[in-house]
C-alpha cells in the first residue's frame, strides 16, 4: 500500500493481532502503555493514531502490562489546544508536566516521541556514561560507532543489525560505570533521507515504519529493531572496537587506526554526560578506550564498509 | 493538601516512611520530587538515615542520578565563584554570595542535594557599574535582552539583567539589593553588607549573616511570582532554621532584624508555611511576636488557602480544583508587590504587545537525534 500524500512506500502491516491492537490503543488513551526499552520503563499516553500505529509496529515485543507499578518516564504526546491548532495541528511532547520542546507538526508526532525519549534518557541516565553512538555486538564484543549527525552511523547501524550483528542501540552507548560493559537499548533505528531507500533496497526483509517528511532532518523513517535484539535486551557486551565513521561520497572505504589519546578525546566529546560524571566519566571512558581497538572509517560504499567491519570482528575470536 | 503532596512532605520529614511504600507510591514520589527539584534533596535525606538500600533499585537510580547532577552543579558553582573572585578582587569589589552558591560555599546543611544553576551575588550599589564593566571584560555579558528589557532592569529592578559567560554559558545574577526599589518594603542593603560574614578561606567573599540569610530566603519566596520551586525554597528555609535555630539567641535576633529591615511580613509567611508543610520547630514566642506582622486575621484563611496550593509541587497529582486559580492570584499578587500599578500596567501592556508583534522563536533545546 502506498502513502496517499507522496506515493512513497508504506510500512508492512503490523503483525500485532487485532485484539492486542485494541488493547494497546485503549492503554495509550487511558493510563498509558508501558514499554520496556532496555534498562528503562516508559509509560506513554497518546490519543494520536500515528503514534499508536508506530508503537504497535515497532514496540510490539516490548509492551508490558499497563498496571506495571513503577515507570522511569511518564511521557505524553498530544495535540496542542487553542484556536491556531485548528488550521495548523501540532503535537507536543510532555515528560510528566514539563514540555521541554517546541511543538512540531502533527505528522511528526512519532519522531518527536523518539527524540523526546532521547532527551529523557540523556537527562536522567547518569548511572551510565552515555555516548552518542550506535552500538552493535557480535560474539560478545561490542562495536561502538560515535558519530556526528550525517556521519552515516545510523545507516551502518541498520545495515549491520540486518546482517549478523546484534543491535544494542542506534543512539546511545550506555556504558555501565560499575562494570564498563555496554547495556542494550533496543529501539527503532532512525533512518534519514537517502539512507531509507538504501536500507530498503539492500534488505527487502527489513520492517520500516511510515516515512515522515519535512522534519528538520528531512525525511525520517524508523527501522523496527530485530526480534533477537529485543529478546536479548538484558545481555550486556564488553567494548571491543571504537570506530568513528565519516561518510564522504565517492571515497574509498578504509579503516585507519586512531591513536588512543585522540580516540579518548573524541569519545568524550560525543558523550552526553561526560562532564556531569566528572572523574568517574573520565575513568570509564579511559577504560573503554584501553580495552578497545580504535579506528576512523572513511565510508563511501555500504557494502565495502560492511565488509571492513565484518573483517574486524572475524579477526577477533 | 492532596495525598501526592503529603507523600513527598512525609518522606522529607520522616524518611523511614519509605520502608512501607509500594512501588506505585514510589513512582508518584519520584515524579513529584523531580518536578519540585527535590529529588537530590530526597537522596541525601535517605542517605543520612541509611535508608537508600531500603529503596527498590529503579526509584533509587533516579535519586542517585539527581544527586550526581547536584554534585556537578556544586562543583561548577565553586569554579564560578573562584572566577568571580579572580575578576573582582583586584578591583576591591567585595562579593556577597546569595542562595544556592552561598549555601554551598558556606558548607551549610541545606546545600546537600540543592539543585541550582545560576549563581547569585550581591555587590555594593556604589561598585555596581565598575563590577559590570569588570565582569564584561572577563567574559560575563547580557545576552538576548533588548533595549527596553535592559532599561527596565536597570531602572526598576534590584539586579542587573542576567549575565551569561561567553565561554562557559554560566548565568550570573548581580544584585545590588534584595527587593526591587519599587516594592513597598525597603530593606537597607548597606545593613546586609555590613553584617555579612567572610568565608573562612576566601578573601573578600562573604555570605549573609544567619538572620539575613533566613530573611532573604523568605523574602525571595514570598515576593516572587514564580512559585514553581516554592517548595524547594521552603525546604531551604526549613533547613536554615533547623541549623541556625539551635542557638537560642538566634530567634529573638531574627524577629528584631525582620522588623528592622521591614521584612517581618515575608518572615511571618515563611515561618507559617514552613511549620504547615514541614513542621519546622518555631518557638511560640516568635510566632506571637510576628503575629502583628501578618495579614489581618479574617484574611488569614484565604491567604492560607492560596499558599497551600501555590507552594505545593506544580504537578497535576498535587493539584485540586482551585490550584490553578490560586496560582494565578499569587502571580498577580507578586506583580502587585513588585511595583505600584502606575508602573506595572504600562510594563505589562508593553510586554504583552511585544510578545504578539515579534514571533521570535523560543530557544529550542538541542535534541540528540
Amino acid at each position: 500500500m502506498n502513502c496517499v500524500v507522496c506515493n512513497c512506500w508504506n510500512p508492512t502491516p503490523s503483525t500485532v493481532s487485532r485484539p492486542a491492537q485494541q488493547a494497546l490503543r485503549h492503554a495509550l488513551g487511558g493510563t498509558g502503555a508501558v514499554i520496556e526499552i532496555g534498562p528503562f520503563l516508559v509509560r506513554l499516553r497518546s490519543r494520536l493514531e500515528s503514534v499508536a500505529s508506530a508503537v504497535a509496529l515497532h514496540y510490539e515485543g516490548q509492551l508490558l502490562a499497563p498496571d506495571t507499578p513503577f515507570c522511569d518516564f511518564h511521557v505524553r504526546l498530544d495535540r496542542t489546544r487553542g484556536i491556531r491548532s485548528r488550521w495548523r495541528p501540532l503535537a507536543r511532547f510532555y515528560l510528566d508536566e514539563t514540555s521541554p520542546f517546541k511543538p512540531l507538526p502533527l505528522s511528526q508526532a512519532y519522531p518527536l516521541f523518539e527524540w523526546g525519549l532521547n532527551w529523557c534518557i540523556a537527562q536522567h541516565g547518569h548511572r551510565f556514561l552515555m555516548i552518542h553512538a550506535a552500538v552493535l555486538e557480535r560474539d560478545g564484543h561490542a562495536l561502538i560507532m560515535p558519530g556526528a549527525p550525517g556521519a552515516g552511523k545510523s545507516t551502518l547501524c541498520a545495515a549491520l543489525s540486518l546482517s549478523g550483528w546484534r543491535l544494542l542501540s542506534d543512539e546511545f552507548a550506555l556504558v555501565e560505570l560499575a562494570t564498563g560493559r555496554v547495556t542494550p537499548l533496543p529501539r527503532p533505528v532512525s533512518l534519514k533521507n537517502a539512507a531509507i531507500d538504501i536500507i530498503a533496497g539492500h534488505f527487502p526483509s527489513a520492517t520500516l515504519g511510515t516515512r515522515t517528511h519535512d522534519t528538520t532532518k528531512g525525511t525520517v523513517c524508523h527501522l523496527k529493531p530485530p526480534a533477537d535484539s529485543v529478546e536479548r535486551a538484558a545481555e550486556t557486551a564488553a567494548p571491543a572496537w571504537v570506530v568513528f565513521p565519516r561518510f564522504e561520497t565517492g571515497t574509498t572505504d578504509r579503516l585507519v587506526a586512531l591513536p588512543r589519546g585522540q580516540a579518548l578525546l573524541r569519545l568524550a566529546d560525543s558523550a552526553f554526560n561526560y562532564s556531569i560524571l566528572g572523574a568517574r566519566g573520565f575513568e570509564t571512558a579511559a577504560n573503554l578506550i584501553d580495552q578497545s581497538e580504535c579506528f576512523e572509517l572513511s565510508y563511501g560504499n555500504l557494502d565495502a564498509s560492511l565488509g571492513l567491519l565484518n573483517e574486524l570482528s572475524a579477526s577477533r575470536p | 493538601m492532596t495525598p501526592a503532596t503529603q507523600l513527598l512532605l512525609t518522606t522529607l520529614r520522616q524518611p523511614e516512611s519509605i520502608r512501607s511504600r509500594s512501588l506505585a507510591e514510589l513512582d508518584l514520589l519520584v515524579r513529584v520530587a523531580r518536578l519540585a527539584s527535590l529529588e537530590a534533596r530526597l537522596y541525601f535525606r535517605l542517605a543520612d538515615e541509611q535508608l537508600l538500600d531500603e529503596l527498590p533499585e529503579r526509584p533509587r537510580r533516579h535519586l542517585e542520578a539527581a544527586a550526581t547532577v547536584a554534585g556537578r552543579q556544586h562543583e561548577m558553582a565553586r569554579w564560578e565563584v573562584s572566577q568571580l573572585h579572580q575578576a573582582l578582587y583586584p578591583r576591591g569589589i567585595p562579593i556577597v554570595l546569595l542562595k544556592g552558591a552561598a549555601y554551598v560555599m558556606a558548607g551549610l546543611p541545606c546545600a546537600r542535594g540543592r539543585l541550582f544553576v545560576d549563581v547569585d551575588i550581591l555587590v555594593p550599589r556604589a561598585t555596581l557599574e565598575e563590577a559590570e564593566h569588570t565582569l564584561f571584560a572577563n567574559g560575563w555579558m547580557t545576552q538576548g535582552y533588548d533595549d527596553y528589557d535592559q532599561s527596565y532592569y536597570r531602572k526598576w529592578m534590584h539586579e542587573l539583567p542576567p549575565l551569561t559567560h561567553i565561554q562557559r554559558k554560566s548565568v550570573l545574577d548581580v544584585h545590588h539589593t534584595i527587593l526591587p526599589p519599587t516594592a513597598r518594603p525597603k530593606p537597607d542593603p548597606g545593613k546586609l553588607l555590613s553584617s555579612a560574614i567572610p568565608l573562612a578561606d576566601h578573601e573578600d567573599i562573604y555570605v549573609l549573616a544567619p538572620t539575613d540569610m533566613v530573611l532573604h530566603s523568605a523574602t525571595h519566596l514570598f515576593h516572587d511570582g514564580e512559585l514553581e520551586n516554592g517548595l524547594r525554597d521552603l525546604v531551604d528555609l526549613d533547613a536554615l532554621l533547623g541549623h541556625f535555630g539551635r542557638e537560642p539567641e538566634f530567634w529573638p535576633a531574627l524577629v528584631a532584624r525582620a522588623f528592622e529591615m521591614d521584612l517581618a511580613r515575608p518572615l511571618f509567611y515563611g515561618l507559617r508555611y514552613a511549620q504547615a508543610f514541614l513542621q519546622t520547630p518555631v518557638p511560640e514566642q516568635v510566632t506571637n511576636d510576628l503575629s502583628r506582622a501578618g495579614p489581618a486575621r479574617p484574611l488569614r484563611p484565604l491567604v492560607d488557602a492560596l499558599f497551600h496550593r501555590g507552594l505545593a509541587p506544580h504537578h497535576w497529582r498535587c493539584d485540586d480544583a482551585l490550584s490553578s486559580t490560586a496560582r494565578w492570584l499569587l502571580f498577580v499578587r507578586s506583580h502587585y508587590l513588585r511595583m505600584p500599578l502606575h508602573l506595572l500596567i504600562p510594563h505589562l501592556v508593553r510586554k504583552a504587545v511585544k510578545k504578539r508583534m515579534q514571533d521570535k522563536p523560543q530557544p529550542v533545546l538541542e535534541l540528540p537525534r
